[in-house]
């Protein structure tokens, strides 16, 4: 029975690592091959530091029903202090690429889980609306001191030349970046299967309940702002590794809003569909960068727009309801298992009974639902008796 | 170990100018179902209110089992043992019956399990969540909800939903319990029932309850002592019978 219960969780799970293994295997079996482009190993990166901002972001917007406008200020935060250490390390340990990466990940993930518990902090007192402007205001600012400060290369950003990694001679970028976005998968999807991922979860769906039930709202709220600012820290530090100059331009409200946009064409609290439409944006932001060039160029944000709007309204559409009930994952799911998603139990959790102090035996025979063979009028005459009797 | 499981002495409350509550002196003994009533905007709410931490008393002091709880957070208070159900249902409405109840488990010392454990799926995760799922299970027997267990809270019907809001507070596991209009928008059948209910918890799980209620055949078949309430202060307190027959208590439902 143990095992038949654990090995369904893993299945659960495996979906999501399956995604995130199989761009993996794409990647090495092209340069396997030798046909890897150096085109497509950076599709690749930014695809795993995608699915890492989406998934964080997802945490905080998804399961604690925040919204945050900000999370690309983390990302900057990660960026710039990461990749200033990682550019400082790498002077000092010239030939060790991977374990400057390691470190500096761990560094920037950390300096912006701080700015995360600062941010989490108002979270606290406001709600809705008014947070999304504290966050979407910390974005700015924080991209603003970057470029005002010298030290991480003022306006003309971050250079980071020393960090690039050559695609060409050996994978070690993307593979990194999808095997950290695996060990995130991990922790994220455990958390969320936990009593901690119920009690975040409580929160979102009412936070004054939450509290009368004892759940520390204080605790979680800044508990997942931490958490999500650091994997997105993290990947501002894989970014910083991508890309020579970090300029703040790119860390603008528009890239929160792009994440947020994952997030929401994923499917709020849906880890599988944030992975799905992070890999799918970045892949049509590469498309249309790649394919419109001229004057075309100027159409990628129309193109991009309209893919966003139609597949909004055919996720939401009443006309279309039929053909996603009978498409949709789930029921293809269902289909090829043969066995109804509503008829799943959790009988298997039966062989560890665990003592009460409550006697079972006097429970159940106590009848909770008396009279349901009553008659209607015998229920009326009791009333009314009733109120008779009171005065 | 005191006397009363909960007593107030001088509570009382003020926004701006008005007085909301004052002088409420609640001395409710163990294993008592004491009942709160009063007409609309008497201020019973916001005795619960100040009673479960989510309004700050401007006076007086809150006991619960001779230990002052006035001035704690919800969060304390509620781990020091008051668990309530509300007015308007409030249950996590996008989350199975099940994992309402687990949430309520969530606090109980022997289900213990730090995140650092959840995050790393150690052997404890697993221990508390197969524990957890079974006790939440059981309760949800008692209730009736067993078979509901996987749908969402909120397509329940009405009576099952205040059940499930009973359920989630009891697994708090709670020494006093607080109901906010149990019986609201509930017919004569489904009232019958939690009247039997209420006994059955009160007896089973060795409880103590306080309850607000506006149903008078309701309140008589049940509270052992009430208080009435009325423009924020005391009009009468005591034995149920007697304290409904007080000539003060009638004029201020009828009027005149």
């Amino acid at each position: 029975m143990k095992s038949i219960r654990i090995s369904k969780i893993k299945f659960k799970d495996f979906i999501n690592y399956a995604l995130v293994l199989a761009l993996m295997a794409y990647g090495l079996i092209l340069f396997a091959s030798g046909s890897l482009r150096p085109s497509t190993a950076m599709l690749l990166t930014q695809m795993g530091y995608c699915i890492i901002l989406a998934v964080s972001l997802n945490l905080v917007v998804g399961f604690l029903g925040e919204l945050s406008l900000g999370h690309a200020g983390f990302m900057c935060i990660g960026a710039y202090i990461g990749g200033l250490f990682a550019v400082v390390l790498k002077t000092a340990m010239p030939d060790m690429k991977f374990a400057v990466l390691v470190i500096s990940m761990i560094v920037g993930g950390a300096v912006a889980s701080v700015f995360g518990f600062v941010i989490g902090l108002p979270s606290l007192r406001l709600k809705g609306d008014y947070l999304a402007i504290v966050t979407l205001a910390f974005g700015e600012i924080v991209r603003n001191v970057f470029m005002n400060q010298e030290t991480f290369g003022g306006a003309r950003g971050l250079t980071t030349i020393s960090l690039i990694y050559d695609t060409r001679r050996a994978p070690t970028l993307f593979v990194v970046v999808l095997a950290f976005a695996l060990v995130m998968l991990f922790v994220i999807q455990n958390l969320i299967k936990s009593k901690h991922g119920r009690a975040i979860t409580a929160i979102r769906d009412n936070e004054i309940a939450a509290k009368a039930m004892g759940i520390n709202v204080t605790f979680y709220k800044l508990f997942v702002f931490i958490v999500a600012s650091f994997f997105a820290g993290c990947a501002g530090v894989i970014y910083a590794h991508t890309t020579t100059p970090v300029l703040y331009s790119f860390f603008s409200y528009n890239y929160s809003i792009e994440i947020l946009v994952m997030v929401v064409l994923g499917g709020m609290g849906s880890i599988t569909g944030s992975i799905v439409s992070a890999v799918f944006i970045t892949y049509i932001n590469f498309l249309l960068q790649s394919q419109l060039s001229g004057d075309l160029a100027a159409m990628r944000n129309l193109v991009y727009a309209i893919i966003l709007i139609v597949v909004v309204i055919f996720s939401n559409a009443p006309a279309l309801r039929d053909f996603r009930e009978r498409y949709s994952p789930a029921a293809l799911f269902s289909r090829f298992k043969k066995r109804d998603a509503s008829t799943q139990t959790d009988d298997e959790a039966k062989w560890a009974r665990v003592p009460t102090k409550i006697k079972m035996d006097a429970i159940l025979s106590t009848d909770l639902n008396p009279g349901s063979n009553k008659s209607i009028h015998g229920d009326l005459g009791g009333h009314d008796g009733g109120k008779g009797g009171n005065k | 170990m005191s006397e009363f499981v909960l007593e107030t002495q001088n509570l009382g409350i003020s926004f701006g100018g008005l007085k909301a509550a004052q002088d409420v002196n609640l001395k409710i003994k163990k294993n008592q179902i004491y009942g709160l009533i009063g007409p609309n905007g008497a201020g019973k709410t916001t005795v619960f209110n100040m009673l479960t931490g989510v309004y700050k008393p401007t006076t007086g002091k809150i006991f619960l089992d001779g230990k002052k709880i006035d001035g704690l957070s919800q969060e304390k208070i509620n781990h020091m043992g008051i668990a309530r159900t509300f007015q308007n249902i409030r249950l996590f409405n996008n989350m199975s019956v099940i994992r309402n109840v687990m949430v309520g488990l969530h606090n109980l010392p022997e289900y213990k399990c730090t995140v650092w454990e959840s995050f790393f799926r150690l052997p404890r995760h697993f221990m508390t969540e197969i524990k957890m799922r079974e006790r939440a299970k059981e309760l949800l027997r008692i209730f009736g909800l067993e078979d509901e267990r996987n749908a969402l809270a909120c397509n329940l019907p009405y009576g099952k939903q205040r059940k499930l809001e009973i359920a989630r507070a009891l697994a708090t596991n709670p020494k006093l319990l607080l109901l906010d209009e149990p019986a609201a928008g509930m017919n004569p059948h489904e009232t019958e029932d939690l009247v039997k209910t209420i006994h059955f918890i009160r007896d089973n799980f060795d409880m103590t309850i306080l309850l607000i209620e506006h149903d008078m055949k309701f309140v008589a078949s049940l509270c052992d002592e009430i208080t009435v309430l009325n423009f924020g202060t005391v009009l009468a307190e005591g034995d149920t019978r007697t304290a409904l027959r007080n000539p003060e208590v009638i004029r201020a439902y009828i009027g005149g």
